[in-house]
Order: C-alpha cells, then sequence, then structure tokens
C-alpha cells in the first residue's frame, strides 16, 4: 500500500474511534441534563458519571490525534482549512474547551450545580454540529482561492440545504449512539430503571438516524454529483451499514444481547464511515486538496508510520487496562468499588 | 504598533501560550510530587503523606483539564494562524508534534486508572507503580513539545532548493542543538515552580494557624525538593547562556544590552536604554557575561551589531531575563536557607519571615516561567523559523483574526475565573485533618 493511503486509512480510523467515544460522551452529556430536569436524576447520573469519570480525557486525544496526524500526513491541509477556519475552528475549540473543563469543575469539584450541567449537556449537541462543518466543507463549494487567498464563503455554508442535513444527522447520531451504549452500560450495571429509560432513548432516536442518512444523501447528488456517484458505487458498505442497523435495533426492541447490539450500532457506522470516506477519495478538499498532491515527504511519511505503530503497541495495552478496570469489571460498574 | 493579522495573530498565540503554560507547567511537575509523597507514604507506612499525594492529585484534575483544553486550543491555533508555516514545518517536525499525542494518550489512560484506583488494589505499591507512567508520560509531552521549539530556534534537517523544501531528516529536526538544553530547562524550571508552588501553599496554611505536622511535613518535602530542583534549573539556565552565546548569540545579546563584539563583555543588569542605545542606571559587572558565556573572562562574545536591524529581537527581552534569572537566584536563596534551618538546630524554620518568603516564591517562579518563555519567544523574532521563515511571512491572511482573540481572551478569564473558584472551594470545605481523620482512622495506612 502506498503511504497515502495508509496515513489516510490510519486517520480515518481515529476519527471514526472519535465518532464513537465521543458520541457516547457527548449523549451522555445531553441525558444526563436530560435527567436533571425531568427529574429522574437520582437513576441516571450516577450511571453515567460512572462511565465518564475515568475516560473523559482520552476521548479528547483521539480528535487531537486526527488533527495533529492530518497535518502531519497532508501539510497542505493546514494551509486551506487553516486559513479558511479561523473563526468556525474557534468556535469548536471553545465549546469544547467549556465542555471539558466544565466536566472537569462539576465532577470533582462542587456537586450538584446545574449550570454546569447545562454548559455540559448543550455543548456536548453543539461540538458534533460545528465539527461536522469540516466534513461539508471538504466536499468543494464553500472556499474560493484567489491569487493564494483562501477565503472561506460562511453564507454558502449557511444557506447549503447539504451542511444544515449533515448537522442533523452529526446531532441525531450522536444521541443514538449514546443511547445504545448506555442501554448496555445499564445492563451491565443491572440498573433496569436507567436500562429501561435508555432503551426507550435508542429505540426513539433510530428511525431518525436512517432518515438523516438519507437527507444526507439526497442533499449530497445536489451538491456534489461525482461524489455521489462514487457512494453509489460502493453501495454494498451502506447496505451491510443498514443491515446491522436493523439487527442492532431488533436485539434492542427484543431486549436481550445489549452488548451485540452495540457492536452492530458500531459495525453500522463503521461501514458507513468507511463506505463515506473511501468515496471521498482521492480528495481531502474537493477539489484542491488531494491524498496523493498534498501527501508529505517519504522520510517524514515513513517516520510518522512507523511512530503510529510503536505507539499503537503501547497504547492498546494501556487501554485494555483502562477497559477492563471500568468498562468491564462487572462490579465497578455496579458501584460496588 | 500596528494591529494587523499578522501582530494580531502574535497577540492571540501568546495569549493562549502564556495562559496554556501555567498549566502545562502544573501537568509536567505535579506528577513527580505525587509519586514521591505516595512513595514516602507506603515506605514509612505514614498517612500524612498518602494525604499529600491524594489532595494534590485531587486538586490536579482541575488543573489538567484547563490544560488539556488550552493544549488543545494551542495545536489548533498553530493551523489556524500559522498556516504557512505549518504547511512548511509539517514537511519536517510533524514527528514529535505526532509523538506528543501518543504520549498525552499514554499519560490520560494512566492518569484516569490512578485517580479511581486508591483504593482498588491489596498492594498499595501497585498503586504507586501507576505514577510511573504518569511521570514518564508528563516528560515526553514536555520533550517531544519542547523539540518543536527548539527547532523553531535551530532548524535543520532538511535543505531548501529552489524553493522545495528536500533532503528531510526527522530526527536530525528533532534532535537539533536547541533540544538538549531546552529540554532539561523546561523540565527542571517546572519540577521546582511546583515544588515552590506546593510549598507555598503549606506554608500560607502555617501561617494562617491553621496548619498540623501534616502541613509541616508537607513543606519539608517540597523545600527539600524545591532546593534540588532549583539547583538544577539554576545549572540548565547557565547551560543555556552558553548555548545561546555559540548558537543563537543575537538572542543573549538583545537580552544583555550586549552590542560590541568583545572580550571581557559586562554583565548588565535592569537600567534604561535610550534610542541612541546610551545605557543608563544599570548595574554593570565587569566580564561577566564573558565568563556566563564561555565559562573564562575573555570569552569573546558577539554582539547585536554584527546583525543587519531588521534581524534582531527587540531590546526589551532584557527585562524578562533579568527577572527570570532574579526570581531563579531567589528561589535558590529561600529553598537553601530553610534546608539549612531545618538542619542547623538551633534555627527555627518555621519563623514567620521565611514563611512568608516562601509563601512569596510559589507565584514568583510561576512568573519567572512565564517570563522566560517570553524571552524564549520574543528573542527569536523575526523569524518563526530562523533564519528561513519570518513571522510576517507565516501568518494567516483572514481578516477575522481580532473576533478570535476577543474570544479567547474572554474563553482565558472565564475558565481561570471558574478554575480557582472551584479549587478554592474544593480545599477549604474539607481541610487536611478531617480528611485524615476520616481515611486513616486508625492513624495508620491499613
Amino acid at each position: 500500500m502506498s503511504l497515502e493511503i495508509v496515513g489516510i486509512t490510519v486517520l480515518w480510523t481515529f476519527l471514526y474511534g472519535y465518532l464513537i467515544v465521543a458520541s457516547i460522551d457527548f449523549g451522555a452529556g445531553f441525558f444526563a441534563y436530560y435527567a436533571r430536569v425531568s427529574k429522574q436524576e437520582h437513576i441516571m447520573s450516577k450511571l453515567i458519571s460512572r462511565y465518564l469519570s475515568p475516560v473523559w480525557e482520552v476521548t479528547n486525544v483521539f480528535f487531537v490525534f486526527f488533527f495533529v496526524g492530518l497535518v502531519g500526513f497532508y501539510p497542505d491541509t493546514a494551509y486551506y482549512y487553516g486559513t479558511a477556519l479561523l473563526i468556525p475552528g474557534s468556535i469548536a475549540i471553545i465549546l469544547l474547551a467549556i465542555r471539558g473543563s466544565f466536566y472537569a469543575f462539576g465532577n470533582y469539584g462542587s456537586k450538584n450545580s446545574s449550570f454546569y450541567l447545562f454548559l455540559y449537556g448543550a455543548t456536548g449537541l453543539l461540538i458534533p454540529a460545528s465539527l461536522s462543518t469540516a466534513l461539508t466543507i471538504s466536499e468543494g463549494g464553500f472556499l474560493d482561492v484567489k491569487n493564494d487567498n483562501v477565503v472561506f464563503l460562511a453564507q454558502e455554508l449557511f444557506t447549503s440545504p447539504y451542511s444544515w442535513s449533515v448537522v442533523v444527522l452529526a446531532i441525531v447520531s450522536v444521541l443514538y449512539i449514546s443511547a445504545s451504549f448506555l442501554t448496555f452500560y445499564a445492563d451491565r450495571a443491572e440498573d433496569s430503571q436507567s436500562r429501561s429509560i435508555m432503551r426507550k432513548f435508542s429505540l426513539f432516536w433510530s428511525a431518525p438516524t436512517i432518515l438523516a442518512s438519507l437527507m444526507v444523501f439526497v442533499a449530497l447528488r445536489e451538491h456534489n454529483p461525482v461524489h455521489f456517484e462514487k457512494m453509489l458505487g460502493l453501495w454494498w458498505m451502506f447496505a451491510l451499514s443498514l443491515l446491522f442497523f436493523f439487527i442492532a435495533v431488533w436485539f434492542v426492541y427484543q431486549q436481550k444481547n445489549y452488548g451485540i447490539a452495540f457492536i452492530m450500532v458500531m459495525l453500522q457506522f463503521f461501514f458507513a464511515f468507511f463506505g463515506y470516506g473511501a468515496s471521498h477519495l482521492p480528495y481531502i478538499l474537493y477539489p484542491y486538496i488531494t491524498i496523493q498532491g498534498s501527501v508529505v515527504n517519504e522520510a517524514m511519511g515513513t517516520a510518522l508510520v512507523i511512530v503510529f505503530i510503536a505507539g499503537f503497541l503501547l497504547l492498546i495495552p494501556s487501554l485494555f487496562l483502562l477497559m477492563r478496570l471500568f468498562l468491564f469489571d462487572a462490579d465497578y460498574i455496579k458501584g460496588k468499588k | 504598533m500596528e494591529f494587523d493579522s499578522v501582530m494580531l495573530s502574535r497577540l492571540l498565540t501568546a495569549t493562549t501560550l502564556l495562559f496554556h503554560v501555567i498549566f502545562a507547567t502544573i501537568g509536567v511537575g505535579v506528577p513527580i510530587m505525587i509519586a514521591i509523597a505516595e512513595f514516602l507514604g507506603i515506605k514509612r507506612k505514614d498517612p500524612h503523606y498518602l494525604l499529600l499525594a491524594r489532595r494534590w492529585a485531587r486538586g490536579y484534575t482541575i488543573t489538567v483539564a484547563v490544560g488539556v483544553v488550552t493544549g488543545t486550543a494551542i495545536a489548533l491555533q498553530l493551523s489556524l494562524l500559522w498556516p504557512s508555516f505549518m504547511q512548511v514545518a509539517g514537511q519536517v517536525i510533524a514527528l514529535p508534534l505526532f509523538m506528543e499525542t501518543f504520549a498525552f494518550f499514554f499519560e490520560a489512560i494512566f492518569l484516569g486508572i490512578y485517580l479511581y484506583t486508591w483504593d482498588r488494589f491489596k498492594n498499595r505499591w501497585m498503586h504507586f507503580l501507576l505514577t510511573i507512567p504518569i511521570v514518564l508520560g508528563s516528560f515526553m509531552s514536555a520533550f517531544f513539545i519542547t523539540t518543536v521549539n527548539a527547532f523553531m530556534n535551530t532548524p535543520q534537517g532538511f535543505e531548501i532548493v529552489n524553493g522545495e523544501t528536500v533532503n528531510i531528516d526527522p530526527l536530525a529536526a528533532m534532535f537539533n542543538p536547541a533540544t538538549p538544553v531546552k529540554v532539561f530547562h523546561v523540565v527542571a524550571s517546572s519540577y521546582m515552580t511546583i515544588a515552590l508552588i506546593l510549598a507555598a501553599i503549606a506554608a500560607f496554611t502555617l501561617l494562617r494557624n491553621k496548619g498540623s505536622i501534616y502541613h509541616k511535613k508537607a513543606l519539608r518535602l517540597t523545600m527539600i525538593s524545591a532546593l534540588i530542583f532549583t539547583a538544577a534549573t539554576t545549572f540548565a539556565g547557565d547551560l543555556s547562556a552558553k548555548f545561546l552565546a555559540e548558537n543563537q548569540p543575537e538572542k543573549l545579546a538583545a537580552a544583555e544590552w550586549h552590542f560590541e563584539t568583545e572580550t571581557n563583555a559586562d554583565l548588565v543588569m535592569f537600567g534604561t536604554i535610550d534610542e541612541n542605545g546610551e545605557i543608563s542606571n544599570a548595574i554593570r559587572i565587569p566580564s561577566a557575561l564573558s565568563f556566563l558565556a564561555g565559562n573564562s573572562f575573555d570569552t569573546e562574545v558577539i554582539g547585536l551589531n554584527e546583525f543587519p536591524e531588521d534581524e534582531r529581537p527587540p531590546l526589551w527581552i532584557h527585562y524578562m531575563f533579568d527577572l527570570m534569572v532574579s526570581i531563579g537566584m531567589y528561589s535558590l536563596f529561600i529553598s537553601g536557607l530553610f534546608v539549612l534551618f531545618m538542619i542547623v538546630k538551633r534555627f527555627n524554620e518555621w519563623n514567620k519571615p521565611l514563611l512568608w518568603g516562601i509563601v512569596a516564591s510559589g507565584p514568583l517562579a510561576m512568573l519567572a516561567v512565564e517570563f522566560g518563555w517570553i524571552y524564549a519567544e520574543v528573542g527569536r523574532q523575526p523569524w518563526i523559523l530562523r533564519g528561513y521563515m519570518k513571522v510576517g511571512e507565516a501568518a494567516t491572511t483572514s481578516t477575522d483574526v481580532g473576533v478570535a482573540l476577543a474570544l479567547f481572551i474572554g474563553l482565558y478569564a472565564f475558565l481561570a475565573f471558574f478554575c480557582v473558584t472551584v479549587l478554592i472551594k474544593m480545599f477549604k470545605n474539607k481541610p487536611a485533618e478531617a480528611e485524615l481523620e476520616q481515611r486513616f482512622p486508625k492513624g495508620t495506612i491499613d
């Protein structure tokens, strides 16, 4: 495999990882806030904080890893996206900053502050919305390059149906992924009240997820027909995604195999996300940046790949330890430790 | 001063860095102190030290959160504000930036485990072992990021032929001449600053008569550590001066207001300078600059006049340098004095003026870190990549930097306020004695 393909595969895999763990995290923030306002807090918030507390920083690193890697493997992206995204990027950073720090302030500092929880819940939905615009922009049509000057066409972005369909999909997916995971987690904790609430959420958000995906398809056909054609060429990936979706919903509906159901949700997003990514190639930013044209020199690229493999070997056992202690330690989940 | 996008980009980067460096310093320095305290606690079976580790770690979670989010901000701002620089630098110095995320990832995982497993292991040494990856991870983070900064000062590992970057050697770029001394200086000064800040907290509590044996132990531990780390930092600072004299003479010369290349160069401390280069009210130490630059009085020190006027750093960095060094000397003095009083039984190390001196040393040390970074960054001007690219060529062309600057100043003010409020609340409601009673009712660690 060539360097540029290895690079984008690694980065896309990390972005997928971020999509899953961050969705769980973002959605959980929303559900925690919802539980507070609907007075069901005593049931759910304990569950949510037991899952979130040890892992929130890890989530953030997935994201940093992705964009540091992107600039490392494809330095031209820094130039185009950097110039164009100053304001949207700054807003996303500020939201992430408020969310991360107020989670810590609320959780380790003063308990029961509704203000902190509100910030935490609200940013959980705004961040995916603002981050998803980077993917929207990558489809082209939102940047103008004049005499080496990159200009961001904000008005185009705000009036584009495609852009809004992506935002809707991002928010709905976050809630669906998160609810599916928390159903499973509540089940492991043998907390039947939380499980029943989360299960309802999971079913409630399942159909909108698929509807929103269809809307993205339709809007993309208008916005970038070339990409749309390529997606049709990879139809089987999206078909598999739909299949895993049905299996997941079936299990949750039948009130069994919540663990497998969540894996099915992960596979559903895996195929959709990689189908989207593969058909997006060779462009990183249509039509200015391709992976071949922007890839870093070979010496640096090779060094990055070596470091990536070494780092991965270091992280896998550590992540395994983290999960064993918190996610899969039945006594811990149940609150006995 | 014109507020164009270059100046605004510099201001925004400076704001983010000056805010982030507080939390980065805490992030590098606190783990080692936690590790030492927990080690002593288990080794001596002393609940006081275990509680120290535990309380430091609790406060640390808050600062880590702010450190993580401001670190994310600076990582993104590099691309947002300096897109042309990142396009070039990405080709050569992406490796340590990439590795830093791994180091931080590693640290974050073990920190998460550490904070939630105080009582989960039967053997307490198991829990202590978790501090090793945390200390190591924070050290490696500091190391990797510092290599990038070092690269900006002494770039190597590439060639520019016809505008193309070729013959790239990522390892040579990372291990550039500035790397060893810079890393040493950054890490040692972080350890020193944190030891002094933790000492200042203990001393302050003792002064308000709310202290106990717990705070006395804390003060002894932190002051002995501070003395060692301050000595190491002084040594690192001395190496840095010698390094600059040889590799980046304009930076040292600007800091010292040293214009003519000469031997037996005087060291100029404080004072003022007018537009003709006349220095008044300064303390001059004959030949001391030559000694600082090369360990002998007849070392030739290159003066600022050797450089074209548009490649000289601004002269006001002189004050940053002097303030940093003065605070360093003060810290060495105060920690040395405390340890001396501790050893010599006739003296009372708990006397009030000494304790007030320690209280002052904590915030001062953090200020010294800030002055040091201002000196390091402004002293590199006008270059962003010394000899290759000036800051003016690297900045974004966006017209919205002013808006972003306002947004971020607001964010940092907001974070600073809540961070301090939460920290005060966290410890005010739970004094150490009460917690000691609650966690170790028998007065032993088992």
